[in-house]
């Protein structure tokens, strides 16, 4: 456990040591601010259907950071050490291969939460202004901070795993950016198809992570996606392992 | 300390080393010698704990590198070649982290970043980014690295390459005063190098080991079978040869002009010591002799040897 804190910390203090992390953590800052504004200005106009919480967390500006900014987290985590070739001074200090992986994953993790952290206070505020409520229960809040959790799990992995597979930085981008926004599209599919019922539609309605939000952040739970993202994320990390491993695997 | 049984390398169709056998005792500095490519790097790794072997075997402390890998890494100090470091980091953090992350426990981490930051001489940057460094504060990093945590056997492929002459001798001091304390696998091909540190040596040259001795005695061997300078004033330098080659136990000769002088160069035959009948050859005929030599064999000369590449 000990040596999981320390990679842990070194992962954390790396990431906090480019630039890059500032300028995500900033553009962040300004789309997700843009997108609460929409939010506002949607609650103004409209008939009053939706919350607040529901209003940020289901709009294309929500979207489109998200699925964005995964890249830009976890392209470097082993990438990095790959092309530097700190990798071999990692691999043969005395650790287990699967502390590492899994430190360099919380590493990711925890940036991840950093980002969203400020969306929290951007409700506090709406509600101490307004005097409206944010969300008409807890379980609205638990729901949408809960599934902006599973899903950061699962693609904090497929970054994970991006970036193991290559020394280089920008391909651990193109792959994790492509494997998010496909399976993203997939999920959008079911908006296309137009009987319900059918094996497709029910597929891509699983998969979909606009209509888990949608769910989730209406205080609706569903286990099936909670089952399906900690399911692959496991999966996918298991990958992330076996292939940051490969160099041990004998020829 | 070292023990390797038949350890062999492949990748792919490629063999990189091929059933390697050697031992290393404790407190030893042994010189791992051989051309790029000849499976140097690839040795250290498979002891490191960094590539497996495709087979045979590796110990380290009694530890087998593979099945054993995490005790066996504990009592390793491994710098790779080129030196990888953080560069994002100041030097005293990342040696903290390094030998924290080696089990160091912390409440001797202090202590022990400072003795390694005094020893290799990095007490003036230890507050600087490791990115801003020259390449050899970067080297002493590497070792200060390797050495972090007090580990028994240190292994440096190439500690000294892409060093000016300074830094040079700066890092083989360091790595004399090592000694005392570590069993040390060092590779390089500075040959001086090895004869300054090594007390045994490592030839080896695709994948296999050539020779393996200390460097007194590799000298030696082949100092019998050695070259022989002689430089005497002759009439007919074509005909001195002939005469010179139909001595005793000289197996050719070769000659030039130096100005009047002619410079013979002699092959003795191996166990033969042929200066003496050089001698008496050269006062029957009246020659006068300016050198009658047997200049010392250099590991240069051993190396090129073993390793069938182009005497300089």
């Amino acid at each position: 456990m000990r040596k999981f804190l320390i990679l842990f910390g070194r992962e954390v203090s790396s990431a906090f040591h480019q630039p890059l992390a500032y300028i995500v953590l900033f553009f962040f800052l300004i789309v997700t601010g843009f997108n609460f504004q929409a939010g506002v200005t949607l609650l103004n106009t409209g008939a009053g259907t939706v919350t607040m919480v529901q209003a940020f967390f289901n709009t294309v500006y929500f979207w489109f950071p998200f699925v964005l900014v995964f890249p830009l987290i976890t392209m470097r985590v082993f990438a990095e050490e790959a092309k530097m070739g700190t990798i071999e001074t990692l691999m043969t200090a005395p650790v287990k291969d699967v502390q590492v992986v899994l430190a360099k994953y919380a590493g990711c993790l925890f940036f991840y939460f950093i980002l969203w952290a400020p969306s929290l206070i951007y409700f506090v505020v709406f509600q101490e202004i307004t005097g409206v409520k944010a969300a008409e229960a807890v379980g609205s809040y638990v729901g949408a901070y809960g599934m902006l959790l599973l899903m950061g799990l699962l693609f904090t992995a497929i970054g994970c795993l991006a970036s193991a597979l290559t020394d280089n930085q920008i391909v651990a981008a193109i792959i994790s950016f492509a494997a998010i926004l496909g399976f993203f599209f997939l999920g959008l599919l079911s908006f296309l198809l137009p009987s319900t019922g059918t094996f497709l539609r029910e597929l891509t309605y699983y998969l979909s992570p606009v209509e888990h939000m949608m769910d989730f952040s209406q205080g609706l739970f569903d286990t099936r996606p909670v089952v399906f993202y900690i399911s692959s994320t496991l999966l996918v990390l298991f990958a992330t392992f076996h292939i940051f491993q490969y160099r041990r695997w004998k020829s | 300390m070292i023990k390797v049984e038949k350890l062999t390398k492949r990748f792919g169709g490629f063999t990189a080393v091929n059933g390697i056998d050697f031992e290393v005792q404790k407190g030893e500095i042994v010189g791992f010698l051989g051309p790029n490519g000849a499976g140097k790097s690839t040795t250290m790794r498979m002891l490191s704990g960094f590539l497996p072997p495709t087979s045979g075997k590796a110990e380290v402390a009694g530890f087998d590198v593979f099945a054993d890998s995490l005790q066996a890494r504990e009592h390793i100090g491994y710098m790779p070649e080129n030196v990888p470091l953080y560069t994002d980091m100041r030097v005293s953090e990342f040696l903290r982290y390094r030998a924290a992350l080696k089990g160091v426990p912390g409440r001797r981490l202090r202590e022990r970043v400072g003795d390694v930051l005094e020893l290799c001489g990095l007490k003036d940057v230890e507050k600087k980014l490791i990115g801003n460094l020259s390449k050899g504060y970067r080297q002493r990093v590497g070792l200060a690295d390797a050495m972090s945590h007090e580990p028994d056997l240190l292994i440096l492929d190439e500690p000294t390459i892409g060093l000016d002459p300074n830094q040079i001798r700066l890092v083989r001091d360091l790595i004399r005063n090592l000694r005392r304390h570590h069993t040390i696998l060092l590779s390089t091909h500075i040959l001086p190098e090895v004869e300054m540190l090594c007390s045994r040596v490592i030839i080896i040259n695709k994948g296999r080991i050539e020779a393996l001795d200390t460097p007194q005695n590799l000298r030696a061997h082949l100092g019998q079978a050695g070259r022989i300078l002689f430089d005497a004033i002759v009439p007919d330098a074509s005909a001195a040869a002939s005469a010179l080659r139909a001595l005793e136990s000289v197996q050719s000769v070769s000659h030039r002009a130096d100005g009047e002088w002619t410079v013979f160069t002699i092959h003795a035959a191996s166990g033969n010591d042929p200066r003496e009948s050089l001698y008496r050859h050269a006062v029957d005929n009246k020659w006068r002799v300016r050198e009658i030599s047997r200049p010392p064999v250099s590991l240069e000369q051993v190396f090129a040897e073993v390793t069938g590449g182009e005497e300089s």
